[in-house]
């Protein structure tokens, strides 16, 4: 491969001068990281156009990585921001790329409420079931009897199933990948962005320092080999059967894809062309 | 006889919840404070601690639940840092307005941006103003004694106040150091039971936290600042009881080679120790100069402070804060306020350092000293000065 069809190479698209990252070894990360560049550059979405937002956490260190517009927010705040983002400049394809304990916990509350207004954003959330860089604390997504650092006999809080909640709230388009399936991971990730509204791309990836230490997957090998072993592939399965349980079957596929006006459609149908900020090209695109 | 062991910062704080017998923490993990609640966590599913342990979805619902746990007269810790302090802000608020004594231990942390989990104090001036008792321990057996003497005064029926204990992050949270653990049978002896007098309760309904209107939310203020004034008497008898029973004293403000002292340093936190180094060199180079801690920060120790450096020409304070465009750092506009009146007064120099885990070294203390006699001789073009910063 060569040339402009190689969507492989990412160089360009990562701050060098950040390297080494912070991520262990055996994180899922990188080959999250990885199949986003690579569905980026094959999207052929306009990179001049593309703002990567993330939170806390040792996913949301993503946003120091990227060779693009980006910006690291507060503690669960990256969907608000890129909401803000969005709307202030509609022609950008504003992504979120964050963690489980930032968007399914602290952040928690926006990331219903996006889905609601079916917000035109895309949301990676990788998974890792814990609070990884705080040392590996309970978190919303642990599964039930999971040891972490603050549930060390197991966790008895019951946990989110993420694409049932966004599916809930009014998300468009959801899928669930591994850190194992980086080629499907990565169609998916081209889906969701050339999908107009809120589509949310969940990744369950390995945390071997701080999740499979404690639940009989030491490495991160061992930890995609538990992937490679329990996840079934069922598109379009209905996402209250997608529950994980600890060391169980892990469902994986394209849940949702179904066609929604988005916030962007219905403000600009209701509000029309008194809507003041909105210029005249945006108001003519979004009625067309 | 209690135990001389060797215990990192954020340990001694648990092992002091523990021994206090507390019934409830909630808390949500953040660097550096999460050892507290981790070890906390562990004692709760151990049995060792006969708690509820509560691990919300974030700070500000970590404080709110401490004010249902406080409001039931549940006895109620939780720790937090940095942001996460912030992101309580409206609910510290909630907690010293309804006389809910929870204890909080502070592990101090820089706030955003650019992000820091590094240590400086701008997360607990943000909320100074909140109406919590508030202390700052130098080292792990400080951190360690002033939990324990936190509930005890918060939970006094002539205090009724949340109590905040700063430990500054990583310099003591994650630091080992040799500490005395405290004996549950002296621990007992000095901490009685928590009786809340107006708790929730189905078979005595009270309201809480009710709408205030303008003919009635002054008298409510008036009545918390009252109360918040006269929690003094109780601290101090805090302290000196705990000296009774455990054989070590605390004072609001504490000194080390100040008696003669021409020219003052003025710390908080674990800075303080360093700052002591400092302050022998340039004795053993002649010079009088000497360090003053501030210890209770809230409720102000405004008369033990005025005592204490009323005779020194002028005083160098070290706020790990900035003030933006204000008079100087938090610390030093304050002590400034208290000594405008006085016929006697240092200078006060206000200097910036030590922002987001930037090390002061005594050789900074010894610069500090130096730099602040000419400022208060030669004065300066600004209110205040950064300490340290790299051209």
């Amino acid at each position: 491969m060569s040339g402009n069809n190689d969507y492989t190479q990412i160089d360009n698209l990562l701050r060098e001068d950040r390297m080494p990252h912070i991520w262990c070894p055996g994180c899922g990360l990188g080959s999250v990281l990885h199949s986003f560049l690579t569905a980026l550059n094959k999207s052929e979405v306009p990179l001049d156009k593309v703002s990567v937002v993330s939170g806390i956490g040792c996913t949301g260190r993503t946003a120091g990585y990227v060779k693009l517009d980006s910006f690291h927010t507060t503690h669960g705040r990256a969907i608000p921001f890129a909401t803000g983002l969005k709307l202030a400049n509609p022609e950008l394809k504003v992504i979120v790329f964050s963690g489980d304990g930032d968007i399914g916990s602290i952040g928690g509350n926006h990331l219903i409420h996006a889905a609601r207004r079916n917000m035109d954003l895309t949301v990676i959330c990788v998974n890792n079931f814990i609070y990884g860089m705080t040392g590996g604390q309970v978190a919303p997504t642990t599964p039930l009897n999971a040891r972490t650092s603050t549930s060390p006999y197991g966790c008895f809080d019951r946990p989110f199933n993420l694409p049932k909640l966004v599916t809930a709230a009014g998300a468009t388009y959801v899928a669930r990948w591994t850190a194992m399936h980086v080629r499907r991971l990565e169609k998916a990730i081209v889906e969701a962005l050339l999908k107009p509204g809120f589509s949310f791309v969940e990744v369950i990836a390995p945390c071997p320092t701080q999740y499979g230490r404690k639940n009989r997957q030491s490495t991160g090998l061992a930890q995609m080999d538990y992937y490679k072993e329990n996840s079934i592939i069922k598109h379009g399965a209905d996402t209250k059967d997608v529950d994980i349980d600890l060391n169980g079957q892990i469902v994986i596929g394209k849940f949702v894809d179904i066609e929604c006006p988005t916030f962007y459609d219905l403000q600009t149908e209701i509000l029309g062309k008194t809507f003041p900020h909105m210029s005249k090209t945006q108001a003519e695109e979004a009625s067309a | 006889m209690a135990k001389k062991v060797g215990m990192e910062g954020s340990l001694a704080v648990s092992e002091a919840v523990k021994l206090a017998n507390t019934d409830v923490v909630a808390a949500y993990p953040i660097t550096p404070q999460t050892h507290i609640v981790e070890s906390l966590a562990e004692m709760v599913a151990n049995g060792d601690l006969d708690a509820e342990y509560i691990p919300v979805e974030s700070e500000h619902s970590a404080m709110s639940a401490c004010l249902g746990s406080s409001a039931v007269g549940a006895r109620t810790f939780t720790a937090t840092a940095g942001q996460g302090l912030e992101l309580m802000h409206e609910v510290l608020y909630v907690a010293s307005s309804m006389r809910l004594p929870i204890v909080m231990a502070v592990a101090n942390r820089a706030l955003s941006s650019p992000l820091s989990v590094w240590g400086d104090h701008s997360d607990v001036m943000a909320v100074r103003d909140c109406g919590w008792i508030q202390v700052f321990a130098e080292n792990a057996q400080e951190a360690h004694d002033l939990v324990l003497w936190a509930f005890r005064v918060g939970e006094d029926t002539n205090v009724l106040f949340p109590v905040m204990v700063n430990i500054d992050g990583f310099n003591l949270s994650h630091v080992t150091e040799p500490l005395l653990l405290m004996e549950q049978a002296d621990v007992d002896k000095y901490l009685p039971v928590n009786k809340y007098p107006l708790p929730l309760h189905p078979d005595k309904p009270v309201t809480m936290g009710a709408f205030g209107p303008p003919f009635i939310y002054t008298e409510a203020k008036k009545a918390q600042e009252v109360a918040f004034q006269n929690t003094k008497e109780t601290i101090l008898k805090g302290w000196d009881e705990f000296e009774k029973v455990f054989g070590r004293r605390y004072s609001p403000i504490e000194t080390y080679q100040a008696d003669d002292a021409e020219t003052l340093l003025l710390t908080m936190g674990s800075l303080s120790e360093t700052a002591s180094l400092a302050v022998d060199n340039m004795r053993e180079q002649g010079k009088k100069v000497g360090l003053v801690k501030i210890r209770l920060w809230r409720p102000f120790p405004f008369e033990e402070f005025r005592k204490t450096v009323k005779n020194a020409n002028v005083l160098v304070v070290l706020d790990r804060c900035l003030s933006f465009g204000g008079p100087g750092g938090p610390v030093a506009s304050e002590v400034r306020s208290a000594l405008y009146d006085q016929a006697n007064r240092p200078k006060v120099v206000s200097l910036i350092g030590g922002l987001g885990g930037r090390d002061v070294t005594p050789q900074n203390f010894e610069y500090m000293v130096d730099r602040g006699l000419e400022i208060a001789e030669k004065g300066s073009d600004s209110e205040y000065e950064m300490i340290g910063v790299r051209k």
